[in-house]
This record gives structure tokens, C-alpha cells and sequence, in this order.
């Protein structure tokens, strides 16, 4: 083939090519405006695929790092129910990453490789397991905020557009409903205890509240990936929309038992029908992210360790099956 | 230390009797018994399963989504198939 | 003193140590699935020691709830084996003692299942089905790791010697069980040491693995002389019920 003539070809194959991913964006953004869900096998745009697997591993990280505040009061737990109870929640979180890796792999993305983001700062989770949990009463302040924000976050997602996220997060959306209820009875519990115990509850209130109203992220002004998110249908409400809901659905609950909402601005909005509330610290948020918070350090040491730990349990496994494998053929 | 991960299973499960096996998710595990085991830890915690299958993920094969339409279109065309494509005056019964 | 609130306060400590030093694992597992895999155990030993500890507040009539039996008695009051309450340290020290426990308790339970004690066969159906799966996966996990790498083969072997000394104190038999079976609350211990003997000598030998030949025997948790671990489990365990005493939570 002449050059003139291999130019011409690869310019003729690149042009079809782009006439087809438009027409397969075409197809692809159809669906998704049909709400017709995308599986893993289907074509879809690369950012798409990128975008996703940046939020789902991002959401699995936080699991996975979230278990490491909670797990911490394991051993202290009051009693016999309530150790179940953390020890059951706390596993669940396990399982939630679980599954959210899972879906990052069919995107193809290598959980290890997700994993080892985490641990060399590259991959980012939620700031608000960079606090800490100093009192048994975070058991009930993190179970009853963080998860409930969670919640709020995670029940849209139930009918994000891409399939294996979607039906992760209905399974994740179904477990979760009892973690906001035992956060809230602990509350509820040291609320009608002794004062020491109602002091606790509302030191804890204190600390958690503005980290959980964080945790939807930066407001919509400043949301970089917001609008492309809502357009692919991986994002159904926007941050301030949700933080709103959270506080309306909060405050209630905070006042049925007798705590007080850490914000003297908050006051009810008859003609928004909602709370307005106070100025949030975006300053810290950015700082925890960055990693300036109490824990950050600390938490990613942990479970850098214990992956580290694991390695010659990882390796022994594989080498025995191995063996078996061999063993089987001779 | 060389670090091959464990290989990826696909986890299935019959929630009841009567029901056939569904896909639950995916594990990984260095062998069978294992994946098993951790799909009874990770996938049925809540009573969800009373039977578990798994299978190496590499093992299956799926179908092309891009042939979709030769592959599922033609049966849509087939309505003969279900019981609806037919008239049965009112009034009969445990038809 | 009464032998079948001994008795039960030993099944409910056993259970309940365990379970607090697996439960130290979560979040620290080797691997995601088999953390969630060592909670589920430690889940089941700790409904064990509750329900173990409820009937033995009951059997002992003085109005001790599985609260008080689990989080306020001295150290020496605590019955467990000092095989239970080694430290974790790495997950082959974890997984042998794993290992040398449920195959005691699988054939200790399938026994208790007849006891005359209608509560006591309950609890002892329902922990047998547990622990039938807990030694299945321990089991598994000693064959994987005994003929696994060098490093892993090294690594359980050594946690084999450290603790095979701690073994001999289950099958103790003292006035405790003397006087249960011959009131036939417990049926007879008969082959007890053999089986666990049989399953361990089977296992390790697909493992690979040495049995060690150092038969010195190191016993004190059945009556109340502990290690030095127990008093920091104890503080942990405690800490709440003893810095906030009286409180509900
Ligand atoms: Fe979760
Ligand atoms: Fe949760
Ligand atoms: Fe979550």
C-alpha cells in the first residue's frame, strides 16, 4: 500500500470511528434517559466508566476505612447486646465494601489495585472517619448521623443507572436500616439515663454534627462533577439538596430526645418548609480531605497494615491451592 | 513477596426451596471450599440462602450485549408463545 | 459451691474470651472476606457466652443477670481456659488456637446435647451447629497455611509449639464434672480426649505439620489462675461497667 493511500484508509477508519461512538453515545445516553439500566458488558463512554469507578471505589473505601472508629470500641462495648449489636454493624461495613469492590470489578478495575490507591493517599473516602470516636456515646452519634447521612446518600443510588451499583447499593440500602436505629437508641438510651450519660450523648452530638452535614461534600457552587454525574443518572439529588433533607429529617429526631442541635443559627423556614442553618466549616472539610484531620493518618496506617500482615496468608493460600490443583492432574 | 490475588468466584444462591439459584454477587477465595465458606459468611448473613453455588468467574461465558438483537429480538416476535396470544369466551374456566 | 453454676460459667467464659479476642480482629483481617468470616465466629461465641452466662445467673439464684457475669467479677472469677486467652498475634497463632478449641468443643457439645439439663442440651444443640462450622473453617485454614509457603509452614508450626502446652486443661476433670455426671446432669466425658486427639492428629498430618513433643502441661484458667493477658482483656472488657457503674446502656 502506498502512503498516500494508508493516510487515506486511517483517516477513513478514524472518521467512521467517530461517527460510531457518537452514535453509540447516542444509544448510550438513550437509555440512560429511559432508565434503562447499563450493564458491564454494555458500551458506554470512558469518562463514564472512569466516573464510576472513582465513585464507587471512593464509597467502597469508606466502608471499608469506617469500620476502624466503630471497630475501636469493640472490646469497651457496655454490654452483651450492644457488643453483638457493633460487632454486627461493623461487619456489615465489611460487607458493603464487599460488594462495592465487586462492582468496581466489573468495570474493571482490580480491587487490590483500588485498594493500594487507598493506601498510598491517591484514592480519597469520607472525611468523617478521620474523626475520632472518644466515647461509647459515638457509637450512638456515628450510627445514628453518619450512617443516617449514608442512608440518605445511598437510597438514590438504589436506582443509579449503572446495574451492578444499583443493585450493590439496594442490598447495602436494605442492611443499613438498622444501623441509624441502634445509633438512635444508644442516644435515646443515655438521653434518659444519668447526667453523666446525657452530657456524653451530647458531647457527641457536638463533635459529629457538622462532619456528618460535611459528609454530602462541597456545596453545589463548587461540586465539580455534579451536573455530568445527574445527567448519567450515578448522581440523583445534588450535595445541598441532601444535606437539606438531613437536617430537616435530624432536628426532629435530635429534639425528641431532649439534645440540642450545636448550631445557633438553625431556625425553621416556614416559606422553604425546611431549617436554614449555619455557615459549615469548608475549610476544615478541605483540610480534613487533604489530610490534615485528627485520623488520617492513623487510619490509613491501620489498614495499610493490615494488608501488609496478610500478605503471607494471601501467598500460603494460593501456594496450597496450588499444590491441590497439581496434586489432582498427577 | 509475590502478591497474585485470589481469583474471583461468582456466588449464586437459592433463598428458598422451590426457587432456583440466583446471582448474589462475587468473592474472592484461593479455592472451592473456601468460596463457599465466604459466600455463606459474606452473602448469607441475614438468612438470605439455604444453597449456594459458586463458580470461578473466569469460567463463565457470557453472549455478546452487542448481538443482543439477533440473539433476543426474534422471540419478542413470537407472541404465539404465551398464553395471552389466545381467545377464550368469558366464562370458562381453569384455562 | 454449685457444680452446674461452675460448670456453665466455664462454657460461658470459654466462649466469651474467644469471642472478645477474634472480635479484635475486625477490621484487621488478612482479607476482606475472611474478616467478615472471623466477626461471624466471634458473633456466635459471644451469643454462646450470653446464653451460657444468662443460665448460669439463673442456676445460681442470687439475681445475676449475663451482664454482671460478663463484665463484673475479678479476674479470678473468670473460669476460661489460658488457651482462649492468648493473644491473637499473627493469623496462624489465631487460626491453630482456633483450631485446638473447636475440636474440643464439636465432640464436648455433641455430648452435652443429652445433658439432663433441659437449658444446658438447648444451648448445646444450637453451639453445636456453630462450632461444626467454626472447626470446618479453622481446620481448613491450618491445612492451607501448614502446607501452604515455607514462611507459612514456619509460622503455624511455631504457633503449634506455643500453644499445644494450653491444650491439656480442657480435659481436666475435677470435682466440678465429677459431681455433674455422677448426678447424670452431664453424660460422661468418655472418649472425649481421644477424639479431639484423632481430629488433630488428622488434621496436622495434612498439614504437615509437627505435633510437638514437649507434653509439659500449663493449667490455671479453670481455677481462676490466670496469664498475664487476662487482666488486660478484663480492663478493656470492663472498662465502661466499671468507669460508669450502675448505668444502663
Ligand atoms: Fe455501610
Ligand atoms: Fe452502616
Ligand atoms: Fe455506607
Amino acid at each position: 500500500m502506498s502512503s498516500r493511500i494508508r493516510i487515506f484508509v486511517v483517516e477513513l477508519l478514524s472518521q467512521m470511528k467517530e461517527q460510531d461512538i457518537s452514535e453509540l453515545e447516542r444509544i448510550f445516553q438513550e437509555k440512560i434517559d429511559q432508565d434503562i439500566k447499563i450493564e458491564p458488558k454494555d458500551w458506554m463512554p470512558d469518562n463514564y466508566r472512569k466516573t464510576l469507578i472513582r465513585q464507587i471505589s471512593q464509597h467502597a473505601h469508606s466502608e471499608i476505612v469506617g469500620m476502624l472508629p466503630e471497630g475501636n470500641w469493640i472490646t469497651r462495648a457496655p454490654n452483651l447486646r450492644r457488643k453483638a449489636v457493633l460487632l454486627a454493624k461493623v461487619q456489615d461495613e465489611a460487607g458493603h465494601g464487599l460488594y462495592l469492590y465487586s462492582a468496581t470489578e466489573t468495570l474493571g478495575a482490580d480491587r487490590e489495585d483500588t485498594i493500594d490507591d487507598l493506601h498510598s493517599g491517591k484514592a480519597k473516602y469520607s472525611s468523617i472517619f478521620n474523626y475520632p470516636t472518644l466515647t461509647w456515646a459515638d457509637m450512638g452519634a456515628v450510627g445514628w448521623l453518619v450512617d443516617g447521612a449514608a442512608i440518605m446518600n445511598q437510597v438514590p443510588l438504589c436506582r443509579c443507572s449503572y446495574g451492578p451499583y444499583a443493585r450493590a447499593m439496594v442490598r447495602v440500602c436494605k442492611e443499613e436500616s438498622f444501623h441509624q436505629r441502634q445509633g438512635y437508641e444508644i442516644m435515646m438510651t443515655l438521653m434518659s439515663g444519668t447526667i453523666e450519660q446525657k452530657e456524653m450523648a451530647q458531647d457527641a452530638l457536638n463533635r459529629f454534627w457538622w462532619p456528618s452535614l460535611m459528609m454530602f461534600g462541597p456545596p453545589d457552587t463548587d461540586s465539580k462533577h455534579t451536573k455530568q454525574s445527574m445527567e448519567w443518572r450515578i448522581k440523583r439529588h445534588t450535595n445541598d439538596e441532601l444535606r437539606q433533607m438531613m437536617v430537616d429529617f435530624t432536628v426532629p429526631q435530635a429534639e425528641a430526645i431532649g439534645l440540642t442541635i450545636p448550631d445557633p443559627d438553625l431556625k425553621w423556614n416556614e416559606e422553604k418548609g425546611g431549617y436554614d442553618y449555619g455557615e459549615i466549616d469548608w475549610d476544615e472539610f478541605w483540610n480534613v480531605v487533604k489530610g490534615n484531620g485528627p485520623c488520617n493518618k492513623d487510619r490509613i496506617d491501620t489498614r495499610r497494615k493490615a494488608k501488609e500482615n496478610g500478605a503471607w496468608v494471601r501467598e500460603a493460600a494460593n501456594a496450597h491451592a496450588e499444590k491441590r490443583k497439581d496434586r489432582k492432574i498427577a | 513477596m509475590t502478591n497474585k490475588e485470589w481469583p474471583l468466584w461468582e456466588v449464586f444462591i437459592r433463598s428458598k426451596q422451590g426457587l432456583s439459584h440466583k446471582h448474589f454477587g462475587s468473592l474472592r477465595a484461593s479455592d472451592e471450599k473456601m468460596a463457599i465458606e465466604n459466600a455463606r459468611d459474606v452473602y448469607t448473613r441475614r438468612s438470605e440462602g439455604i444453597s449456594i453455588w459458586v463458580v470461578e468467574s473466569s469460567n463463565i461465558v457470557a453472549s455478546d450485549p452487542s448481538k443482543a438483537d439477533s440473539l433476543y429480538d426474534p422471540s419478542n416476535s413470537k407472541v404465539y408463545r404465551h398464553p395471552t396470544f389466545y381467545d377464550v369466551p368469558d366464562g370458562i374456566e381453569h384455562m | 459451691m454449685n457444680s452446674l453454676f461452675e460448670y456453665l460459667v466455664r462454657l460461658g467464659d470459654d466462649s466469651l474470651i474467644l469471642g472478645h479476642r477474634l472480635s479484635e480482629w475486625c477490621g484487621h483481617g488478612p482479607i476482606l472476606e475472611e474478616d467478615i468470616a472471623m466477626t461471624n465466629i466471634s458473633l456466635d461465641l459471644i451469643g454462646q457466652a450470653t446464653t451460657f452466662l444468662e443460665h448460669a445467673g439463673k442456676v445460681e439464684g442470687k439475681g445475676r443477670s449475663e451482664d454482671d457475669l460478663a463484665f463484673l467479677r475479678y479476674q479470678k472469677d473468670y473460669k476460661n481456659l489460658l488457651l482462649v486467652e492468648r493473644p491473637n498475634g499473627d493469623f496462624g497463632v489465631t487460626m491453630m488456637r482456633q483450631f485446638l478449641f473447636d475440636a474440643f468443643r464439636k465432640p464436648l457439645f455433641e455430648r452435652l446435647v443429652n445433658s439432663k439439663d433441659e437449658q444446658l442440651s438447648a444451648i448445646a444443640a444450637k453451639s453445636l451447629k456453630e462450632t461444626t462450622y467454626h472447626l470446618r473453617h479453622s481446620s481448613e485454614w491450618v491445612i492451607r497455611l501448614g502446607d501452604g509457603t515455607e514462611e507459612s509452614h514456619q509460622r503455624v508450626q511455631d504457633a503449634l509449639d506455643e500453644l499445644w502446652k494450653y491444650t491439656a486443661e480442657m480435659f481436666v476433670e475435677d470435682e466440678v464434672n465429677q459431681n455433674l455426671t455422677e448426678n447424670g446432669i452431664i453424660p460422661s466425658m468418655e472418649g472425649l480426649k481421644e477424639e479431639w486427639n484423632a481430629t488433630v492428629t488428622s488434621v496436622l498430618d495434612q498439614a504437615t505439620l509437627t505435633i510437638p513433643t514437649n507434653n509439659w502441661e500449663q493449667h490455671g484458667g479453670r481455677n481462676g489462675k490466670h496469664s498475664e493477658h487476662l487482666g488486660f482483656i478484663l480492663t478493656e472488657l470492663q472498662y465502661m461497667q466499671r468507669a460508669y457503674p450502675g448505668m444502663e446502656w
